[in-house]
């Protein structure tokens, strides 16, 4: 019988090794893993590179991650949020790096590292800083920059319904790079709201294939990602 | 007299066309919506996987799960979509939007747009605007026309890091409506109380004056806030 399931964000973080790459789902805090990554806070390892939308908010979660200097590198679209602190004070004292993806860019990478393709041609870019250097061709008159699909080591990311098979479902804006990245990651690990029976999502709901999925826990959310307020 | 930050929307507002499918960005842009008249059936969409959003939540019924690029609890609509990022920016970078508005640091003649990198800024970051400036039809931008030491932004040239080449169709401002054409850029609208040739000197670029140029019509404060002043 298959059985993904695992009981706490400590054992699901356990495997995560030094200099790993991990990518972390959620788009603000829709889809965030949160309890996941106070987890990996918690576990110790170091020199992680992180693929992500931002750069982290406030000092919990990826913020707190990086607050604790345990991440050396992080690729995203929009490292600048306001609530990038923690990131933004590393990078200022040259004690971070970071690799700047235009977010439509950074989701093709992420997808064709799923998808088993070695690259491709894309637009976005062309003729501006973030095209310098890259591969460029023109097809049918127009000019394209190549880029390489992004895998990782561990895919984090969070769905609102899950099963032990490791079929998921999301709710509303939660999907966002979690349903890319659970298929780039050597190994995928979900946290999910709510454990449900097989069956108990329809397959016409499923929106990750348990197939993608290596382990899931489920656990009420981590309390910042059910606060109802001003956006932070 | 100059439109206000509300009045740039308005002006925008009442290009968008029935049926339209539109990416508003921060800023300016976000304030488009308000704006629209209940006889267009327009699709407004946003990077984190939402097609049919409606407005911000009113206090007391936000959603944890729904929020807009710009990380504000948002609502739905009827008809309208959830999606992945891979398949928000196929919507985008295959072309299927029709309008993109977006701000703007500097405008060129040629359509060339600058709006991702500040002069100073330490920590950069791009975001969804590239994507958008590369692949949606109509790239439509807001801006005031000039810096706030009064330097023009509509240039012969961009100074920063452009955005995308050759991208932007048409540039609202506090002070014209202007068309960027194969031929140059071309002014079809001034705001009341000017006219073309002060229009003209705060504005690096050449500007050609459209046979059916004329001063904006534009009400007082449809929703309470000046839209001119």
């Amino acid at each position: 019988m298959i059985d993904k399931t695992l009981k706490t964000c400590e054992e699901a973080v356990a495997k995560v090794f030094d200099g790993a790459t991990i990518m972390l789902g959620g788009f603000g805090d829709p889809g965030l893993p949160g309890r996941l990554l106070e987890a990996l806070r918690k576990q110790g390892t170091k020199n992680l590179s992180v693929i992500h939308n931002g750069a982290g908010s406030g000092d919990w979660a990826l913020g707190g991650l990086i607050k604790d200097g345990r991440v050396r590198k992080v690729t995203a679209s929009f490292p600048n949020n306001p609530g990038a602190i923690a990131f933004q004070d590393l990078y200022l004292k040259g004690q971070i790096e970071l690799e700047l993806v235009p977010q439509g860019t950074l989701a093709e990478r992420i997808r064709a590292a799923g998808a088993g393709l070695g690259g491709f041609f894309t637009p976005t870019g062309a003729g501006t800083e973030l095209g310098k250097g890259k591969e460029t061709r023109v097809i049918d008159g127009r000019e394209y920059v190549f880029e390489k699909p992004l895998h990782a080591d561990f895919a984090f990311v969070r769905a609102h319904r899950g099963d032990r098979l490791g079929n998921l479902s999301y709710r509303k804006a939660m999907r966002n790079f979690n349903v890319p990245m659970a298929t780039a990651g050597n190994v995928t690990i979900a946290e999910v709201d709510e454990l449900v029976p097989v069956g108990g999502i329809d397959p016409e709901n499923v929106h990750t294939p348990g197939i993608f999925v290596d382990h899931l826990v489920a656990l009420p959310r981590h309390p910042k990602l059910v606060e109802i307020g001003p956006p932070r | 007299m100059k439109l206000t930050r509300d009045g740039i929307a308005y002006r925008v507002a009442c290009d968008l066309p029935d049926g339209a499918y539109v990416n508003l960005g921060i800023g300016i842009p976000t304030i488009v919506s308000a704006y629209l008249t209940p006889d267009k059936e327009i699709f407004f969409h946003s990077e984190n996987g939402i097609l049919g959003m409606g407005p911000v939540a009113k206090p007391g019924t936000e959603d944890v799960d729904l929020v807009n690029a710009g990380k504000e609890f948002v609502t739905m609509l009827p008809g309208g979509a959830f999606f992945d990022h891979p398949l928000s920016f196929s919507i985008i970078r295959g072309g299927h939007l029709t309008h993109s508005v977006l701000g703007a640091l500097e405008v060129a003649a040629n359509g060339d747009l600058a709006n991702w990198r500040t002069p100073g800024e330490k920590v950069p970051g791009v975001g969804g605007a590239m994507d958008l400036a590369f692949g949606v039809k109509n790239v439509w931008v807001t801006t005031t026309h000039v810096t706030s030491k009064g330097k023009p932004k509509i240039l012969k040239a961009c100074t920063l890091p452009l955005t995308a080449p050759h991208c932007v169709k048409r540039i609202y401002t506090d002070i014209a409506v202007i068309d960027v054409t194969p031929q140059g850029l071309v002014l079809r609208e001034f705001a009341p109380g000017l006219d073309p040739a002060t229009v003209q000197s705060q504005t690096d670029a050449p500007l050609q004056i459209a046979p059916d140029c004329h001063a904006m019509n534009i009400p007082e404060a449809p929703k309470g806030v000046p839209l001119a002043a």
